[in-house]
C-alpha cells in the first residue's frame, strides 16, 4: 500500500451527517425478519452484481453477519460502499415484492450496510497459485472498476497492480459521492481492506506521464482501463471563465477532501444541468447552508435523467427548479465577479429568441457532464474510442480492440452506477481468468 | 349477542374463558383487575405449602418477529402464605360473587388433601382443580406431573378428594404421558367432575451459546421446565378432542387449555369439545385486556353461525375427528393461484418443487415433469402466460394433473386468500377401512415384492 490515508480533519463534508445511518442491532434484526425470502428473488435480478440478498438478509436475521457479509463480497469487493450509495430505490429495493404490494419495501442498502459494517477482517484468503501460474495484471485508475478487477484475480491467485494518478484511490468514492451517502475516510477503509486481500495500489502515477502506456503491455500479462472520466464540461458561453463558475465534480472534490476555512460562505448558488451529480450538489450546497439554490435545466422537470427520488429529496431541502431555462450567459459586474446567469427560455431545450431573463447568482456549478479520456485511452494500440468518446469495451468481459487490454466502469460505460463499474471490472476479471484456464487446459 | 354463559360441573361463570393457575391468578388484587376486564373466572395460582422460587424463571422462543411463540417457565406454586391466599379468595368472591374462582390444590398425603381441602372451601371457591400436571420442580418431590403419569395413583387421590369436596372437583392433567386417555378415563374413575388439559410440556426451551448453559439460566445451570404458548395450541387440541370422543371420558366437562390467545383459539377448543378455556401465556404477554376480543369475537361468530349459546358450540366438531381409515380416498383438491393478489414472491414454487410434488412452475414454456410424476407427458403452461396484477409475468402456474392438493403452497404463501384449495373431482366415497373391509388394500411395490 503506497497511500495514506490523509485528509484534514475540518472538512466540510464532515458538516453533512449521513442521511441513512448505521442501524441498530434491533433494527437490523426486525427490519431482516421482515423479508419473505423470495425464491428467483427480483432483489437478485435488479442487482447488477447478482448479490443474493435474500441469502445474506436471512444471515443477518440468524446472527450470521460475517456469513451475511460473505455473500456479498463474494458478489462484490465493494458491497460496502455499494450499500451506501446504490440508488436501491431503482435497483434491488425498487424491484422488491412488498413495493409492488404497496408495502414498505425491504431496507436492502442499509442491512447491506450492517452485514459489511459488521464483517471483521481476514474473510478471504488469496489461492495460493505456483509461481509460474501467476499471472501479472495493470489496472489504470483505481476506481470500482480497476479495484473490483484486481481484487478477484488477487483472490484467485494473481498480482494485481493498481496505478492511480491523485494522491488518493477509490475513483468516484472516493471524490465524488454526496457525503450524507459517504463520507471519503468510509470509502478510503474500504480500498484498504481491497489492499489488504494483497493489491497493490501505487498513488501519484499517471500513464503517459510517469509511465507508458507500451511499458505496460510489455510488462504485464493484461492491462485494465478503468480511467473514470475527466474535467467537467463547460457550457462555452460568455463570461463562463473567472471566478464564481465551477465544475460540479470540481466543487464535490474541494468539498470532500480539502480543509474548509470555517463555514461555506455559499450565498445564491445555482446548479446547472438535470443529472444526479447535479441534484448531489444542490443538495449539498442547501444543506452547507446556502442563502438559496436553484436547479437550472432546459428542459422540463420530467425530462430530467436525474432519479425522481433524489430530486424529491433535494426539494425537501429546498431545492428549486427552474425548468425550461437555457444559459445564454454569465454575468459579471465591473469588479468581475459573478451576479448572474442569463438564461433564455427553453422550447424543448432550444433557446427562444427574446425571452431572455437573469437568475441572481453568486456562485454557479456546471453539472452538464464530463469529458472522456480519448487521449489517455488512445496510446493503448488497438483500444478504440466511440463517437461519444466511450472507450469500446463488451460490457460482459471488458474485451477492447487488444486482446491484452480489457475496459470496464464509467470509461466504457459513459457514466453509471458504482454497482454497474464494480459488475463490469470482476465480469472483465472472470472472462479474463476463463480465457487463461482454457489456454493452460 | 349470544349467550357466552357456561355451567362447568355446576360451576357457573359469565363466559368460558377463565384465567389459567399461573402468576396472572397470584393474587386477588391481580384476579379483580381480570374480572374488571371481563374475564369470566380464575383458576387460582396452586395453592400447598409455601415454595421457594429461583431467578431466572421464564424462557421464550420466538419465530422470526413474532415474540413468545412458545413460553417455557421453571417457577412452582404459590410462595405465599395460605392464609392470605384464603383472605383474598374469600374478598373476590365478596365482591365477585357470579364470578368464578376455582382453588388449585397440590399437596401429598390424604391428611394434607382432607385439611387443605376444608380450609379452601371455607373461603367460598366455586370449585376445585387439582394439579396433577406440573412437569418441572413439584414432580421430583412426588407431586404434579408424577401423580398425573400413574393412572392409578391419580385415580386413588382423585377419590380422597372426592371424599372430603364439597365442591365440583377438577383434575388437571399432564400431557407428558403416551396416551392421554388412559389418566382421563383414571380421573373420571376416580370420580372427577370434570378435566382440565394441558398442563404445560417438559421441556428445554434453548441453549445460551457463549456460556453452553441451559436457558432459562439460573447461576451456572438450569432445570427442565413447563411448555406452553400458541405453540402447544395442537397438541393441546388433539388430547382434548380425544378425551371428548372417548368413550371412556365422553360427557365429562372439560377445561381447554394450551396456547388459547383469541376468540378464534377457544372456539376451536369449545368446538372439540371445552365447555370453559384456560388462558395464561398470551395474558402474561399482553395483559387482562385481551379478554375483551374474545368475548366480542366469539360472540360475533356465534350470532353469524345461528348459535344462541356456547353450549351450542360445545363438541360439535368431536364427531368430524376419525381416524386415518375413515377418511374419504376418493376427494381430491388440487391448488390455484390467484393471479390479482399474487405478489410474485414464488415461495409457493420452491415450497412445492422441494418440499412437495413438483407441480408449480413459472414461465411460458411447458415443463418437463420430473421422472417420477404421476401424470404423463409435459406439464402445459397456460397459454398465455397469466400476467398478474401485482406480479406481472411471476405469477407461477399450477401443473394440475400433477398436483395432489397437499396445502404446502397455500400454507407459505404469505398473501391471505391467494391460492386457494378447490375441490377438482369427487368420486364415490372410498376410504382405506372400505378397502381393507372388501379386499382391495393391497398397493403394489412392498416390501415382499420385487
Amino acid at each position: 500500500m503506497t497511500f495514506k490515508i490523509s485528509l484534514p480533519e475540518d472538512r466540510l463534508e464532515q458538516q453533512l451527517p449521513d442521511k441513512k445511518p448505521l442501524l441498530s442491532f434491533a433494527e437490523a434484526r426486525t427490519e431482516a425478519e421482515r423479508c419473505l425470502y423470495c425464491a428467483d428473488a427480483p432483489c437478485i435480478k435488479a442487482c447488477p452484481t447478482e448479490i443474493d440478498v435474500p441469502t445474506f438478509i436471512k444471515k443477518i436475521a440468524s446472527g450470521n453477519l460475517r456469513g451475511a457479509a460473505r455473500t456479498i463480497l463474494e458478489q462484490n469487493v465493494l458491497g460496502y460502499s455499494c450499500a451506501r450509495v446504490c440508488p436501491v430505490e431503482v435497483l434491488c429495493q425498487g424491484s422488491c415484492v412488498y413495493e409492488a404490494w404497496h408495502k414498505k419495501p425491504i431496507a436492502i442498502g442499509r442491512l447491506q450496510r450492517y452485514a459489511t459494517e459488521h464483517a471483521g477482517q481476514g474473510m478471504f484468503v488469496p489461492k495460493a497459485l505456483a509461481p509460474a501460474l501467476v499471472k501479472r495484471v495493470a489496472c489504470v485508475g483505481a476506481g470500482p472498476a480497476s479495484l473490483a478487477f484486481a481484487a478477484l484475480l488477487t483472490l484467485e491467485g494473481h498480482k494485481a497492480i493498481v496505478l492511480e494518478k491523485r494522491a488518493l484511490p477509490g475513483g468516484l468514492n472516493t471524490t465524488g459521492i454526496a457525503p450524507y451517502k459517504l463520507h471519503a475516510e468510509d470509502a478510503l477503509h474500504e480500498v484498504e481492506e481491497v489492499t489488504r486481500l494483497g493489491v497493490e495500489i501505487r498513488t501519484g502515477v499517471e500513464v503517459g506521464r510517469d509511465v507508458t502506456a507500451k511499458s505496460l503491455l510489455d510488462e504485464y500479462d493484461a492491462v485494465f482501463l478503468g480511467l473514470g472520466l475527466g474535467e467537467d464540461t463547460r457550457l462555452g458561453i460568455p463570461g463562463e471563465t473567472g471566478p464564481g463558475v465551477v465544475g460540479a465534480t470540481a466543487w464535490i472534490e474541494q468539498m470532500k477532501l480539502t480543509k474548509a476555512n470555517g463555514n461555506a460562505q455559499l450565498g445564491r448558488v445555482l446548479v446547472v444541468g438535470g443529472g444526479n451529480t447535479g441534484i448531489d450538489v444542490a443538495r449539498e450546497a442547501a444543506l452547507l447552508g446556502a442563502d438559496d439554490v436553484a436547479m437550472v435545466y432546459r428542459r422540463g422537470a420530467g425530462d430530467m435523467s436525474g432519479y425522481a427520488h433524489e430530486m424529491d429529496g433535494a426539494r425537501k431541502e429546498g431545492v428549486r427548479l427552474v425548468s425550461n431555462a437555457v444559459p445564454v450567459a454569465f454575468v459579471r459586474d465591473g469588479s468581475g465577479k459573478l451576479t448572474a446567469l442569463r438564461v433564455a427560455r427553453g422550447d424543448n431545450g432550444k433557446p427562444v429568441a427574446g425571452t431572455e431573463y437573469e437568475l441572481p447568482c453568486d456562485l454557479a456549478a456546471l453539472a452538464i457532464g464530463q469529458s472522456k479520456l480519448r487521449a489517455l485511452a488512445g496510446q493503448f494500440p488497438g483500444v478504440a474510442v466511440d463517437a461519444r468518446g466511450c472507450v469500446v469495451a463488451d460490457v460482459k468481459t471488458g474485451a477492447t480492440g487488444n486482446p491484452k487490454v480489457l475496459a470496464g466502469g464509467d470509461c466504457a460505460n459513459g457514466g453509471k452506477e458504482v454497482v454497474n463499474a464494480v459488475a463490469e471490472g470482476r465480469d472483465a476479471a472472470r472472462a479474463l481468468l476463463a480465457r487463461w484456464s482454457t489456454r493452460s487446459a | 349477542m349470544a349467550d357466552l354463559s357456561i355451567d362447568f360441573a355446576g360451576i357457573k361463570s359469565p363466559n368460558p374463558f377463565w384465567l389459567a393457575s399461573a402468576p396472572p391468578s397470584n393474587t386477588g388484587e391481580q384476579v379483580m383487575r381480570a374480572f374488571d376486564a371481563g374475564w369470566g373466572g380464575a383458576v387460582w395460582k396452586t395453592l400447598g405449602d409455601p415454595i421457594v422460587n429461583v431467578t431466572s424463571r421464564f424462557g421464550g422462543i420466538d419465530y422470526a418477529s413474532q415474540r413468545m411463540m412458545g413460553l417455557n417457565n421453571i417457577e412452582l406454586i404459590t410462595d405465599r402464605p395460605l392464609r392470605v391466599n384464603l383472605a383474598e379468595i374469600r374478598e373476590v368472591k365478596r365482591r365477585y360473587p357470579k364470578h368464578a374462582v376455582i382453588a388449585s390444590l397440590m399437596t401429598e398425603t390424604k391428611n394434607d388433601w382432607k385439611t387443605l381441602i376444608r380450609k379452601v372451601e371455607d373461603s367460598g371457591c366455586d370449585g376445585l382443580e387439582l394439579n396433577f400436571g406440573c412437569p418441572h420442580g413439584m414432580c421430583e418431590r412426588g407431586m404434579g406431573s408424577s401423580v398425573g403419569q400413574e393412572p392409578k395413583l391419580l385415580e386413588e387421590i382423585t377419590s380422597w378428594t372426592k371424599e372430603f369436596a364439597r365442591t365440583p372437583v377438577l383434575v388437571k392433567l399432564t400431557p407428558n404421558v403416551g396416551d392421554i386417555t388412559e389418566p382421563g378415563a383414571a380421573a373420571k374413575r376416580g370420580g372427577a367432575d370434570g378435566l382440565s388439559l394441558i398442563n404445560t410440556i417438559k421441556s428445554l426451551i434453548g441453549v445460551d451459546l457463549d456460556r453452553l448453559v441451559p436457558l432459562p439460566r439460573v447461576a451456572n445451570a438450569s432445570t427442565n421446565g413447563g411448555y406452553c404458548g400458541p405453540a402447544v395450541k395442537p397438541i393441546a387440541l388433539h388430547m382434548v378432542a380425544a378425551l371428548a370422543r372417548d368413550e371412556a371420558t365422553r360427557g365429562i366437562p372439560i377445561s381447554g387449555i394450551g396456547g388459547i390467545g383469541t376468540w378464534r383459539d377457544a372456539a376451536e377448543f369449545i368446538a372439540l369439545g371445552a365447555t370453559s378455556v384456560q388462558v395464561c401465556t398470551a395474558v402474561m404477554h399482553y395483559g387482562y385486556r385481551i379478554v375483551e376480543d374474545m368475548i366480542e369475537g366469539l360472540s360475533e361468530y356465534l350470532d353469524a353461525h345461528g348459535m344462541k349459546s356456547v353450549r351450542e358450540l360445545t363438541g360439535r366438531a368431536v364427531p368430524a375427528y376419525r381416524e386415518w381409515g375413515e377418511l374419504d380416498l376418493a376427494y381430491k383438491l388440487v391448488a390455484k393461484i390467484d393471479s390479482r393478489t399474487c405478489i410474485g414472491c414464488q415461495l409457493c414454487v420452491t415450497a412445492c418443487n422441494d418440499g412437495a410434488h413438483q407441480c408449480i412452475f413459472t414461465g411460458p414454456e411447458d415443463r418437463a415433469r420430473p421422472p417420477h410424476a404421476h401424470a404423463h407427458g409435459l406439464a402445459i403452461a397456460p397459454k398465455p402466460l397469466i400476467v398478474g396484477a401485482i406480479a406481472g409475468d411471476r405469477v407461477p402456474w399450477v401443473d394440475e394433473p400433477e398436483c395432489v392438493g397437499c396445502n404446502l403452497c397455500q400454507l407459505v404463501c404469505p398473501v391471505p386468500g391467494c391460492i386457494t384449495m378447490e375441490e377438482s373431482r369427487t368420486g364415490a366415497p372410498d376410504t382405506w377401512n372400505d378397502r381393507v373391509a372388501t379386499g382391495r388394500a393391497h398397493v403394489p411395490g412392498g416390501i415382499h415384492e420385487d
